[in-house]
């Protein structure tokens, strides 16, 4: 008999397969991977996420008979009441038998399976056409760096602590009372003076043994033992960084419609996943606004619908209030994102310049305001008919400012925001 | 039992972890008890310890070590793994290869206990069914299939490189999809011999290479070629019809494969024939490693070899495998074939070994033999499930089991008991459940009859239905344009009554635009 250890062997034989199946059933798994990421939260965009495609490109079909129709006969166990001839009603879907076909025929179910992060987020960026480099950007994990962290009884020797582990030793051997080499040298002596001398043959008799006994002793205690050893022991702990707020600004009046909220949803996911690279910690604060702003949670945020006038400024207010309150800012980074029609009212254009640039874009390590237009309404706005609060925001913007302004009408403009953001990154490290 | 019961010191471990001095240890225990007393005969054993994660890529690629890529594979993989991690499903506990050396897979996060029934499981139970029974001796050949397997892995992946991945794929797929009409159910005239046919493969393009010679090809041909046979036996003697082999059909006769098209039609044919005793003996196979384990389990208890709290975890795991839910209970999904099998041939081994007056009646020459064992490995040598079940179901465990049967006719409203566990039942319920495990009358027969070979080169199959029963029309029309996609023309199946003859239903492809290449 033989016994082979293959727990060491290679792992992910089975990639190859996994990247055939995904690379067969794409079409279903990017329509998955929308569908799942437009209902997710943005905070949980970073994980790998159980998702279910529908069989068809999938399907491995075989010749056999169909499940119902002609006459069929079965052995059961299990008999308590029937005699022959008795009658069954027969069982509903799913009853007794438990094979029957599904109403439509087809009897096959969705196929679900988990996508890891990573496939996750291949099939999420890949729709944004982001380039593959800052693909890599985005999805890199945190680094780790060693720090000393005490002592441990076990490692490898390039990490042993010479001083502790000689500590140990001397304490142990002064409990045990090790025989200092000094004292035996001592004894001898003695002895050697004794035997020299030609004392009384009694008494030499004892000082030789108690001379072996010291020396025993010293044989037995040894200088170093395993238990003295200590080792430096290492842990690893992620890179300091620090923390960094994100704010979603919206406006949910009636004039947004879903698509925009979509694609608005798209910026900030990708906000957030480009913050969660550079920062440990990253909150995110929700701030909805029609004629009056309010900070609320993600659902409500993106699902429900308010109606009002529109007032920008109630946002940056809002938004000033919580930093105030709970984001000092020498101590977080902060990020906004603004996604908006356009649409302000013309008496409040001035206030929300002003608040913009005094009291907003000091705070900030970036301002980013996205425009979002419905996608067939490429005419006007395409042309140039720029809207209240663009204008508002263009008379503010300064090149030492950071501030972002972009346009956004299908999710494959989405990046060329973003590079702005990444230019910035290159240029202050 | 009559075995003499010799205590040993104490037991062979303690406690649930393992390690490879005591898996040695039992092994050489559980070998003495099956080989001297079990009289079991394997083939050598070679054990491999391996994670869940490798276990789910043995599950994904049909259990086999070494398999060629195939998106197929993936998908299985990625749908056993969700159910594992969800804790929906739990793994086997062994994975066994028809091979030799045979090799048994064992999880690393098994007990103690359970790694030696594994051991007794999987490495004597199914190792001394794969290298007894009559038909893997007849249609495998343990020896050369991993090489074989190496062999295929290399070619496709080799084919993959030189025609791209969707070719190839394009290939498999179709072949997949009439794997199962990809066996010989009846010897040819030549057995099987996968080493001689990889080493003949190997000298015949090692020849090639060696004595080729680009002049042939300008070599003018001569004008016409053979001429078409006139009738319709000329022409199916000639095209070796009918043939319910769809795989050796298309690898032999279909008109516009290129030759590694061909090569790999066989590789999956060759797969598909290897695990065809598989399927026939599922009942068995497991019955007999579950009766395998059972008792050597028991000897090794009694001997003292184990505690008796592995025992009791031997016994729960035990109880929970052979377990069969009634028809009513909402676990209930089919006959569990280690339930049955195993009850099958405990009862055997009562009929041998203490046989009743109804007993005697029905089995004249096994009841009191004396032998139980003996008795039981005859049946492992000899039988497939079906034939099995015919045989040796007995009617105390219809009685035990509480068996009847049921007639489903999709033109009455309600279902019919037909039979039960009494007098009048038992032959039939025997034949009946003989029945459920006859891949012959399971699995739909179908043929290919015919070719227009004078017209439009329609290649023509028959399904015989039997009791009114059709084929699955959506999977049908797609494996028929995986069909057309390998024989490269019009495609057309038939469904014909086996009772009259009368034409039932036809399903049709045309010509696939596109060639496989």
């Amino acid at each position: 008999m033989n016994i082979i250890d293959r727990r060491l062997n290679p792992q992910g034989k089975s990639l190859a397969n996994r990247q055939r199946f995904l690379r067969r059933a794409k079409e279903q798994v990017v329509k998955a991977v929308r569908e799942a990421s437009s209902k997710r939260g943005i905070q949980d965009i970073e994980n790998g996420d159980k998702i279910s495609i529908s069989t068809g490109g999938v399907r491995e079909p075989t010749l056999h008979r169909a499940r119902s129709g002609g006459v069929r006969d079965y052995v059961v166990p299990g008999n308590h009441e029937y005699v022959e001839g008795d009658t069954i009603p027969r069982p509903e879907e799913g009853g007794g038998r438990g094979r029957e076909g599904s109403p439509d025929g087809e009897g096959e179910d969705d196929f679900r399976f988990v996508l890891s992060r990573e496939e996750f987020l291949d099939i999420f960026l890949e729709d944004l056409e982001l380039p593959d480099l800052v693909k890599q950007k985005v999805k890199q994990s945190e680094s780790f760096s060693l720090t000393r962290a005490g002592y441990s009884v076990s490692g490898s020797p390039s990490n042993l602590n010479l001083v502790r582990t000689m500590r140990n030793s001397l304490s142990r051997r002064i409990a045990l009372r090790r025989p200092k080499p000094d004292e035996l040298l001592e004894l001898e002596r003695e002895l050697a003076d004794a035997e020299a001398r030609g004392d009384d043959p009694e008494r030499l008799e004892e000082m030789r043994r108690h001379l072996d006994h010291v020396r025993l002793r010293s044989r037995r205690i040894p200088f170093i033992d395993p238990i003295d050893v200590r080792y430096n022991r290492f842990e690893s702990v992620p890179k300091p960084i620090a923390q960094a707020v994100m704010f979603c600004l919206m406006d949910v009046s009636g004039s947004m419609t879903e698509h925009m909220k979509d694609l608005a949803k798209r910026f900030f996911m990708l906000l957030y996943l480009f913050l969660k690279k550079r920062y440990r910690s990253v909150d995110i604060v929700f701030i909805r606004h029609t004629h009056e702003a309010k900070e609320v949670d993600e659902e409500t945020f993106f699902y429900s619908t308010e109606t009002g006038g529109t007032v920008v400024s109630t946002a940056l207010e809002e938004m000033q209030r919580v930093v105030r309150e709970r984001y000092p800012e020498n101590e977080w980074n902060i990020y906004a994102a603004q996604a908006s029609d356009g649409d302000n009212m013309s008496s409040d254009n001035a206030r929300s310049a002003a608040l913009l640039r005094d009291g907003i874009l000091p705070l900030c390590q970036y301002f980013a305001y996205i425009e979002v237009a419905a996608e067939h309404n490429m005419g006007l706005s395409a042309l140039g008919r720029e809207t209240e609060l663009w204008r508002t925001y263009k008379l503010v913007q300064r090149p030492d400012l950071p501030l972002a302004m972009r346009r956004v009408r299908s999710r494959r403009e989405i990046f060329p925001v973003f590079r702005e953001l990444f230019a910035r990154d290159k240029v202050g490290a | 039992m009559t075995a003499v019961i010799t205590r040993s010191e104490g037991p062979l471990y303690d406690g649930a972890d393992w390690d490879y001095d005591k898996i040695k240890r039992v092994y050489d225990a559980i070998e003495h008890i099956a080989q001297k007393e079990l009289g079991l005969d394997v083939y050598p054993n070679q054990i491999e310890v391996i994670t869940a994660e490798q276990m789910l890529d043995a599950y994904s690629s049909i259990g086999m070590p070494l398999m060629y890529k195939h998106w197929s594979f993936g998908k299985h993989f990625a749908r056993d793994e969700m159910l594992y991690r969800k804790g929906m499903r739990g793994l086997a506990y062994e994975i066994v290869i028809n091979s030799s050396p045979c090799i048994s897979y064992i999880m690393e996060e098994n007990t103690m206990t359970m790694q030696t029934l594994v051991i007794a499981h999987a490495a004597f139970g199914h190792n001394h069914f794969f290298k007894n029974n009559q038909l893997f001796q007849q249609w495998t050949d343990a020896h050369g299939i991993l090489d074989y397997l190496e062999f295929a892995k290399a070619y496709i992946s080799q084919c993959e490189e030189r025609y791209g991945l969707p070719a190839v794929e394009r290939v498999l797929d179709a072949a997949h999809a009439i794997m199962p009409q990809g066996v010989h159910k009846y010897p040819k005239k030549r057995p099987l011999d996968l080493m001689a046919e990889l080493k003949r493969n190997r000298d015949r393009q090692e020849y090639q290479e060696q004595t080729f010679n680009d002049l042939w090809r300008t070599v003018p041909r001569p004008a016409g070629g053979r001429q078409p046979s006139r009738t319709v036996s000329e022409r199916k003697k000639l095209l070796g019809l009918p043939e319910e082999n769809l795989l050796y059909f298309l690898e032999k006769k279909a008109p516009r494969l290129e030759h590694w098209q061909r090569e790999i039609l066989r590789i999956v044919r060759h797969i598909s024939q290897y695990f065809y005793p598989q399927k026939q003996t599922k009942l068995m196979n497991e019955g007999c490693a579950t009766f395998v384990h059972y008792t050597i389990m028991n000897r090794m208890f009694e001997r003292g070899m184990i505690t008796e709290g592995a025992m009791l975890e031997f016994l729960h795991s035990h109880t929970s495998v052979v377990f069969q839910p009634e028809f009513d209970d909402p676990r209930f999904s089919g006959i569990n074939p280690y339930a049955l099998g195993f009850a099958m041939m405990q009862d055997i081994q009562r009929i041998a070994e203490s046989p009743t007056e109804e007993d005697r009646q029905w089995f004249p020459d096994l009841a009191g033999s004396g032998d139980g064992i003996a008795a039981v490995r005859e049946a492992w040598a000899n039988y497939r499930d079906e034939s099995f079940v015919l045989q040796y179901l007995s009617p105390a465990l219809i009685r035990k089991l509480k068996l009847f049967s049921v007639r489903d006719d999709s033109e009455d409203p309600y279902l019919l008991v037909e039979n039960i566990h009494n007098e009048r039942g038992y032959r039939n319920l025997r034949r009946l459940l003989a029945r459920q495990y006859d891949l012959a009358y399971l699995e739909p027969d179908l043929q290919i009859v015919d070719v227009d070979l004078a017209g439009d080169r329609k290649l023509i199959l028959h399904h015989r239905v039997t009791n009114g029963v059709l084929l699955d029309e959506a999977d049908t029309k797609a494996v028929l344009r995986h069909i057309a996609n390998l024989w490269g023309y019009e495609v057309q199946l038939v469904e014909v009554s086996a009772v009259s003859d009368a034409i039932l239903k036809e399903h049709a492809v045309t010509a696939p635009t596109a060639m496989v290449a």
